[in-house]
């Protein structure tokens, strides 16, 4: 239910009116706060109910990651060269920073095409599907962060204070991540190949990102490494967690700066679109 | 009490007939929106496009509740869409006073594996209703929608009646709307839990404006105080009688004949009757309460005589109100010779309740009870009185006597 007051609907872009647009879309987002969580909770519980293993699936997949890759380079398979950190840790840091960072991408187009039926037949602040994505990542990824830490105090690295400054890279892998999930949500409404191109694109982005491999020293993949956006984000988190400084600070606060801007524009695109895709979903 | 709180203004929105080109088209509508221009070219249709609603306008007071009927793809759930702010118009302009509510899609965000409690907090919030609110109503809503202590239970092992009866119960007891949508949520559960929610619904529309869409006559005449009849995405009529607009609805019902049988008999003509005289009109308006008749021509092929028929009258859903087998005056079936025949008979006083109504003849060879010949959808025909009650027969009673004890 709306609030007590006058609703008008036309064909008009509701970028006519952009303050009554940026007006209810701050109203919306504080009315959908209640909402958000109880759609968290319920999927949440939903999701550990049906499982034998419960909270470890947060794990899971990166352990495997962590363990092949581990494998792949003590192997010789692959030779990913000399780490400032033992390879093992390097690994397992890096692709539970990498899972925390896909998760929250995946996440908003995730939770709208679970929604499509509720989104067809119903009219609630659209912007809680979003929070509540936020929140599930947010939620999986302190489990992940939880053993992280227990694992690496296991094997004898302190993060000493730095690890104060983590909570801001968990935040801007979560930002980042939700923001290029924004973006992608409108078309992957539409298009169901958005959805199936993301994982493809993720592992590609992967392999470009200091997850499994070194920032390589000189060569065409050294700018490809520089420039991946992600890769400030990754190197980061890292150092915040194993007590090391990080080296591409400046790159690291523009990565966030660029991408509140971005959150704040894909959140009124998500806003206008959304009455159109609506449409487009059928009954 | 007289404020006006739905108003609508030539609204129309168009659809794709094509997906390929409706997600394309999707794309563009987008692309249009982001630039600030109008949705839906101001009018123009573009390949494969349609007009679900063209134009359609009214009021709706508070107080007042405004039936929407008219077959299915007549744009009636478009437009509730539209009123409900989940797609946006293509032309027109709608304006709403005051907080909306919707009974559609009950049970809405349901998740199976949750209990029915946990699933009221989920619905709820989803209906924009806070913790505490429900927390006050929970009692309320678990007596309602008679669950139990099944509500502990998750919602899967639920049977469908009980999980409609708590989506109901969630949202009829929750929600306190000045604007009420209502689409066909009133069919859900048995009998005895349809009068309830009728009279759920009916506490809540007392005091606001309410849009209400459904294909059961009997609902719409007890609710509605106007009757907007749609055909086509177009508004056929909008009359603030009720039994008028449903008229015209029946009115739309296609009767159409259907012929079944060996061959042995074949219905020639048949006429219908009123106060001795024979109705030319395709389609008669027949005012409940007169005597009808039929005329009826036909020719029985089969050597064999003593054919049996029986006369039925069916309703707009294709069912047999009324069975009439043909006697004589000892009560015995089988009097029909073979030839050519004509039948006169009268039914007596017309008794059915208002609705569009059309004749099947059966011809039934007595030995090997074959139909020898079966049409139905003849001679159609509307019976109309003031109002549609709920029952198939309506017949009035004047009591020998009435005492106040």
């Amino acid at each position: 239910m709306s609030k007590p007051n006058i609703t008008v609907y036309t064909p008009d872009s509701m970028l006519a009116n952009p303050i009554v647009l940026i007006k209810e879309m701050i109203r919306d987002l504080l009315d959908s706060r209640e909402l958000a969580w109880r759609l968290t909770v319920r999927d949440l519980s939903a999701q550990y109910r049906q499982t034998y293993l419960g909270f470890l699936w947060a794990i899971i997949l990166p352990l495997a990651n962590t363990l092949v890759w581990i494998f792949l380079n003590s192997s010789g398979v692959v030779n990913v060269g000399d780490t400032p950190l033992p390879y093992p840790i390097y690994v397992f840091t890096g692709t539970m920073l990498w899972a925390i960072l896909i998760e929250a991408l995946n996440a908003p187009l995730q939770m709208a095409m679970a929604s499509k039926s509720m989104l067809a037949k119903i009219n609630f602040p659209r912007e809680a599907l979003l929070v509540a994505g936020i929140y599930k990542t947010l939620f999986n990824g302190l489990i992940k962060v939880a053993l992280l830490l227990a694992a690496l105090l296991l094997v004898g690295i302190y993060p000493g204070w730095n690890i104060l400054l983590f909570p801001i890279a968990f935040a801007s892998l979560i930002l980042v991540g939700t923001v290029i999930g924004l973006i992608l949500t409108p078309v992957g409404l539409l298009y169901i190949d958005v959805g199936k191109a993301i994982p493809l694109l993720a592992q590609f982005l992967m392999y470009l990102s200091p997850v499994v491999f070194l920032m390589p020293e000189e060569g065409l993949s050294a700018t490809l490494f520089q420039i991946n956006p992600f890769t400030p984000l990754i190197l980061t988190a890292r150092d915040w967690l194993t007590g090391f400084t990080p080296v591409y600070l400046d790159y690291f606060v523009l990565v966030n700066l660029l991408s509140l801007f971005l959150l704040a524009v894909f959140l009124i695109i998500f806003r206008l679109t959304m009455p159109i895709l609506i449409e487009r979903m059928g009954n | 009490m007289t404020e006006t709180l739905i108003k609508v203004e030539g609204l129309s929105k168009k659809f794709c007939r094509s997906l390929k080109k409706s997600l394309w088209y999707g794309m563009q509508d987008m692309g249009s929106e982001l630039i600030g221009k109008r949705h839906g070219k101001d009018g123009v249709l573009r390949e494969q496009e349609f007009w679900a609603t063209k134009d359609i306008s009214f009021e709706v007071k508070r107080g007042e509740c405004l039936g929407l009927i008219g077959h299915n793809g007549a744009g009636k759930t478009t437009l509730l869409r539209m009123l409900n702010g989940l797609i946006k118009p293509d032309q027109g302009r709608i304006e709403m006073h005051g907080r909306v509510g919707a009974l559609i899609a009950l049970g809405a965000g349901f998740n199976p594996i949750l209990t029915g409690r946990e699933n009221v907090y989920v619905n709820a919030a989803v209906l924009g209703m806070s913790k505490q609110h429900v927390d006050k109503k929970i009692d309320e809503i678990i007596d309602f929608a008679e669950i139990g202590e099944f509500i502990d239970a998750p919602v899967q092992t639920y049977s469908s009646g009980m999980n409609v009866r708590l989506g109901f119960a969630v949202a009829a007891i929750l929600i306190e709307p000045d604007i009420l949508f209502l689409d066909e949520v009133l069919a859900v559960g048995d009998i005895g839990f349809t009068i309830k929610c009728l009279n759920a619904v009916r506490r809540i529309t007392n005091n606001s404006a309410v849009v209400f869409v459904s294909h059961n006559m009997q609902q719409i005449s007890w609710f509605c105080t106007r009757v907007i009849v749609m055909d086509r995405g177009a508004v056929l009529i909008n009359s603030p009688n009720p039994s008028e607009g449903i008229d015209q609805y029946y009115g739309l019902a296609k009767h159409q004949q259907q012929i079944s049988g060996t061959g042995g008999a074949e219905i020639l003509d048949v006429e219908i009757v009123i106060n001795n005289q024979v109705v030319k009109d395709v389609e008669p308006t027949i005012p409940h309460g007169t005597e009808l008749g039929f005329t009826i021509k036909l020719r029985i092929n089969d050597e064999k005589s003593g054919a049996d028929m029986s006369i039925n009258i069916m309703d707009a859903a294709m069912q047999q109100i009324v069975t009439m087998p043909i006697t004589n005056q000892a009560g015995e079936l089988n009097q029909l010779p073979s030839g050519i025949l004509e039948v006169n008979m009268s039914m007596g006083l017309i008794e059915l309740t208002s609705g569009k109504y059309s004749v099947m003849i059966a011809v039934i060879d007595p030995e090997t009870k074959e139909a020898l010949t079966r049409v139905q959808g003849l001679a159609p025909f509307r019976v109309i009185s003031d109002t549609v009650r709920w029952g198939k027969i309506v017949r009035h009673v004047v009591p020998q006597e009435i005492r106040v004890l």
